[in-house]
């Protein structure tokens, strides 16, 4: 540390010298534009391994095509153990130290949460590209945080709809034992109720995160006796719930609806043994051939030899909106980087119509698709698939001036 | 309806045989070795892997899957054999749970490997030939496999029972869980028993993660996930029991598989309750005995003495340095100093308890943590200024001291670490499921400084009076008398008690006292932050505490600065400069280990006097 010390604290000494707090940004004007980015690469491998892929294919592009207004973008990951005090720690370092003009990144809600108080504290720009809570634009949302991903409520809300068409009444729900998994628990119930209000739910499980006992949860669910399941849970436990489940035949004659389950992260290791016949959200990247998405799966493959996960679509928008909003603003000063954020406009790797990040509450339109699960050659694929525009999921804006804290 | 639950219980046996097989190599290795063995999750992970490598390339069928299934464990067991040679004989003679810190480089060191040779995503073995399927058992549909784990428990059960009753070898397996020394003085050559039962050890390990093949998708987060798990049925079970574990492991998976009918929201603390349960009714868990003869473990724990002059003024010339040289640091600089600061408190005050007071817990972010809620709740609450949260900090986590120490300091040894662990899981989950009073798992935000406070050097000065005050009041308490009747009781409790010492309420207090440091550390690392979270009381966090004072010496008062000055700058350098910082860490942690028995203050010190 003493070593670095020593050359940053001179860096620091100058910069002091040179007058004002905007000093850094005025003399970094011929460098590049410094993006700090924080996330959980070693907890959440199988997400951000192709999600940091795509960040860098993202920045070589805008690089190759003469940076922005002639600087280029740099950026500088840092890895937060998935531990939030290690990510505010990390923050401090990347603002004061590597002295970065934007925060992005996160994977894990909690840290979003905690970099985007940080950014609030130090007023700083934040983009957080991954984190779903709905907390981080609506309860507890700032001015200095905005957020890419189409977030829990929404993706709720767009299952919901497939499931009020469903004939079944009796609902049994199976969820991560954490916030995210609260959170979906609860809008589902509340939106479908309000779609459907001759639904009940007859049983509910919330396995803890990663240590799920499949073969007792599916039990528990089927001796409720449910006709149709709502299902949370993604990765190991996602993978141990479906082996128990179709052994045991918890699927059969049942409808299943589940977030995030059509994601090649989640939808991938499965296998031979994907699930038939949920609906669910997720990518459909063999199919989607927007000649948008084409090009950057093809691109994508070229560089990785890979196919690209969902990860990667949230990594290259995130860049690409950074960049367009780095464009629009003409400048690196946050006060002008967030007037920019508001209501900024770009395109999606998906290729679908673009997305914006809402002036109301700092949430972008991105959207997700909407589609059953079905095997092909060995593996689970999405059928039947649609784009679910993120706009038409979000509630009325009065709602959400109510949610968010005012003069956030 | 009944089939329904008989069909629960079932369930339930299936993952209690799964449970029995990890936690028995645990107990095995532990009862004759007393090491715990941190990096036994991470054999159960490669075990895991290793047969998913080997039953996807050899061909299909019963030779195929079983035989591969086996390879891994055997494999996995000469993996174990390689750390118990390579690591951890050479470090026998440390100060007890020394071995932890060892074990716990391998952990973060097979985590990178596992990541670099097999990939991010999670795998998916194929399903065992001849079990694919299920069968109707009291007309609900049940997986062969199911029911072949749950005959695997018993039968292994079985064959470790004649292993240990039957053979030479075993007997002498059991007299060395009994009594080591006597062994040891009879003349039986321990270094090959060591060995062979860290094989075995490792063995079973191997072989409940391959097991789990057909069963449950082979990732990287398999190894944590595991852990907690098995040393719970460990001590619950009693250690170095085996029909002990059996016997645990039987009772969580049938409590696993009723409680989340009735409490679906159990799941992430129903182990440790009933570990906590088990352990305040029975002291040394279900079927384990108390150390039938009290021989001095070990070498006698050396004499503390206050530094001599020439450290004490070392002490004093580096804190001048860290008054005088932070104006003219940078900011980060300051934010490292900062958490430095908390950590060395942090580190002190569990080394209180388990250097003079001889108790080690497992379980001492409870009381960091509780003290960064006792703040953060009167700001999110009640919008209470920092010195008033600061102030509430070591009181909520001194309460918890007094009422968990009350339990926890009538247990000895690893006992009494679970239990502080068990308390600290259940202030957890209280921390992480209580949403409208603490906000869940998204934590309570906007703990920030009040205005004067909010300058980051303003900040620093305050964090380094507030930890370095309460470290050297630590200190100071070392060498009071009440000090000395600490140590007393932890060298040799009957004299103590036979000239009129209470050592119960000696202990109690002195859980209490490191409760509260532990408190002011971790309310000052709430307003550092700017936020609090459950994390700051989970068990990475306990295990920071452990590892920083194992690395800085248990038998020197120092120890604990000098180990958190260490690892938190190693942490945050390793972290910051590579990707595979894991595998760094843990690199660092091993030569530390081999290298510094004594702990990085014990070789100071030790070099100092034989200078």
């Amino acid at each position: 540390m003493s070593f670095r010390f020593t050359r940053r604290s001179a860096l620091a000494a100058t910069a002091g010298v040179a007058g004002s707090l905007a000093a850094p940004a005025l003399h970094a004007q011929e460098g590049p534009i410094r993006v700090g980015e924080i996330n959980s690469y070693a907890t959440q491998a199988a997400f951000l391994l192709p999600y940091r892929n795509a960040w860098t294919m993202a920045q070589d592009e805008i690089n190759a095509a003469g940076g922005i207004n002639g600087r280029r973008l740099e950026t500088i990951f840092r890895d937060d153990a998935g531990r939030p005090e290690d990510a505010v720690r990390h923050a401090g370092e990347l603002v004061n130290n590597e002295r970065v003009h934007l925060l992005a990144g996160t994977f894990l809600s909690h840290i979003g949460l905690a970099v985007a108080d940080f950014a609030n504290q130090n007023r700083r720009l934040f983009v957080a590209s991954e984190p779903l809570t709905d907390a981080i634009v609506w309860a507890r949302g700032n001015r200095f945080t905005f957020r890419l991903r189409a977030s829990t409520y929404m993706q709720g809300a767009m299952l919901v709809e497939e499931a009020a068409k469903l004939p079944a009444r009796r609902w049994a729900i199976v969820a991560p034992n954490f916030e995210y998994g609260q959170s979906a628990t609860r809008w589902f119930k509340e939106l479908l109720t309000r779609a459907r209000p001759d639904v009940q739910f007859v049983a509910e499980q919330f396995p803890a995160l990663g240590r799920i006992d499949a073969g007792a949860t599916v039990q528990a669910i089927a001796s409720a006796n449910p006709e149709a399941i709502f299902n949370v849970t993604f990765g190991p436990d996602l993978t141990n719930f479906v082996r128990q489940g179709s052994t045991r035949g918890l699927f059969e004659r049942r409808r299943v609806v589940s977030l995030l389950t059509g994601e090649p992260e989640y939808l991938d290791p499965l296998g031979d043994e994907a699930p038939e016949n949920w609906i669910v959200t997720g990518y459909p990247w063999q199919d989607l051939n927007t000649p948008g998405h084409a090009r950057f799966r093809e691109a994508y493959r070229a560089r990785f030899r890979d196919h690209p996960r969902l990860g990667s679509i949230v990594a290259y928008d995130t860049v690409t909106a950074i960049a367009a909003m780095l464009r629009r603003a003409g400048s690196t000063d946050t006060e002008r980087m967030i007037e920019a954020m508001r209501g900024l406009r770009f395109p999606t790797a998906f290729g679908e119509q673009d997305i914006e990040f809402r002036a109301i509450d700092h949430q972008s339109t991105s959207g997700a698709y909407v589609g059953r699960t079905a095997l092909r050659n060995g593996r689970g694929v999405m059928v039947d698939w649609r784009y679910a525009d993120g706009r038409n999921y979000l509630p009325a804006d009065e709602v959400v001036r109510q949610l968010r804290p005012q003069g956030a | 309806m009944l089939e329904n639950l008989l069909v629960q219980g079932l369930s339930g046996l299936a993952s209690a045989s799964s449970l029995f097989l990890v936690a028995s190599g645990l107990t095995v290795i532990f009862g004759v070795t007393r090491i715990v063995n941190f990096a036994h999750g991470s054999l159960y992970m490669l075990g895991a892997y290793l047969a998913w490598t080997l039953v996807t390339g050899l061909p299909r069928g019963h030779l195929g899957f079983w035989g591969g299934v086996l390879g891994a464990a055997l494999i996995v067991g000469v993996v174990g054999v390689l750390i118990e040679v390579l690591l951890l004989r050479r470090i026998y003679k440390a100060p007890e749970l020394f071995q932890l810190l060892a074990t716990f480089g391998v952990v973060l060191i097979v985590q990178d490997v596992a990541l670099l040779v097999w990939g991010p995503q999670d795998l998916l073995g194929p399903r065992a030939p001849g079990l694919r399927g299920a069968t109707e058992v009291f007309s609900v549909r049940f997986p062969l496999y199911e029911l072949f784990l749950i005959s695997v428990g018993p039968v292994v059960l079985v064959l470790l029972w004649l292993l240990f009753h039957r053979t030479r070898w075993g007997t002498l397996v059991r007299a060395a869980t009994a009594d080591r020394e006597m062994v040891g003085a009879l003349g039986v050559n321990q270094r090959m028993l060591f060995t062979t039962v860290f094989f075995l050890g490792a063995f079973l390990a191997g072989l409940g993660g391959a097991l789990q093949l057909p069963r449950e998708s082979v990732n990287l987060q398999m190894d944590l996930a595991v852990i907690a798990e098995a040393f719970v049925v460990v001590v619950i079970g009693g250690l170095g029991s085996l029909p002990g574990a059996f016997l645990a492991a039987l009772l969580l998976g049938q409590m696993q598989a009723f409680g989340i009918l009735i409490f679906p929201k159990i799941t992430l603390v129903l182990a440790f309750l009933v570990m906590a349960v088990v352990l305040v009714v029975r002291p040394h868990g279900l079927l384990g005995k108390a150390p039938s003869t009290q021989h001095a473990a070990g070498p006698v724990e050396p004499l503390l003495r206050p530094s001599p002059r020439e450290v004490r003024l070392l002490g004093w010339g580096l804190l001048a340095l860290a008054v005088a040289v932070p104006p003219f640091l940078g900011d980060y600089a300051l934010i490292v100093l900062t958490e430095i600061a908390v950590m060395m408190l942090f580190a002190a005050s569990l080394h209180f308890i388990m250097g003079p007071g001889g108790m080690a817990s497992f379980g001492h972010a409870a009381y960091f943590g509780l003290g960064a809620y006792g703040a953060a709740l009167l700001v999110k609450h009640f919008a209470a200024p920092m010195e008033l949260g600061l102030l509430a900090a070591p009181f909520a986590a001194g309460l918890a001291g007094v009422v968990f120490g009350w339990f926890c300091v009538r247990l000895s040894g690893v006992y009494a670490a679970m239990l502080t662990l068990a308390f600290a899981q259940i202030a957890w989950s209280a921390a992480f499921q209580w949403t409208e009073l603490t906000g869940g798992d998204n934590g309570v935000l906007g703990v920030w400084p009040s205005g004067w406070a909010s300058d980051k050097l303003t900040f620093y000065y305050l964090a380094l009076a507030l930890c370095t005050g309460a470290t050297l009041l630590l200190r100071r308490a070392i060498f009071s008398p009440f000090g000395y009747a600490l140590r007393a009781g932890r060298d040799s409790p009957l004299r103590a008690e036979a000239i009129g010492m209470d050592g119960f309420r000696i202990r109690w207090f002195a859980f209490v006292l490191a409760a509260v440091a532990a408190g002011i550390a971790g309310g000052v690392f709430a307003y550092a932050k700017g936020s609090v979270f459950p994390t700051y009381m989970a068990i990475p966090r306990s295990v920071d505490a452990l590892l920083m004072v194992l690395l800085g010496g248990v038998q020197t008062v120092s120890g604990p600065i000098v180990g958190a000055l260490a690892y938190t700058w190693l942490h945050e350098q390793l972290m910051r400069l590579f990707e595979l910082w894991r595998l760094f860490l843990g690199g660092v942690i091993l030569a530390l280990v081999l290298f510094f028995p004594q702990g990085l203050a014990g070789a100071i010190g030790r070099r100092g006097g034989r200078e």
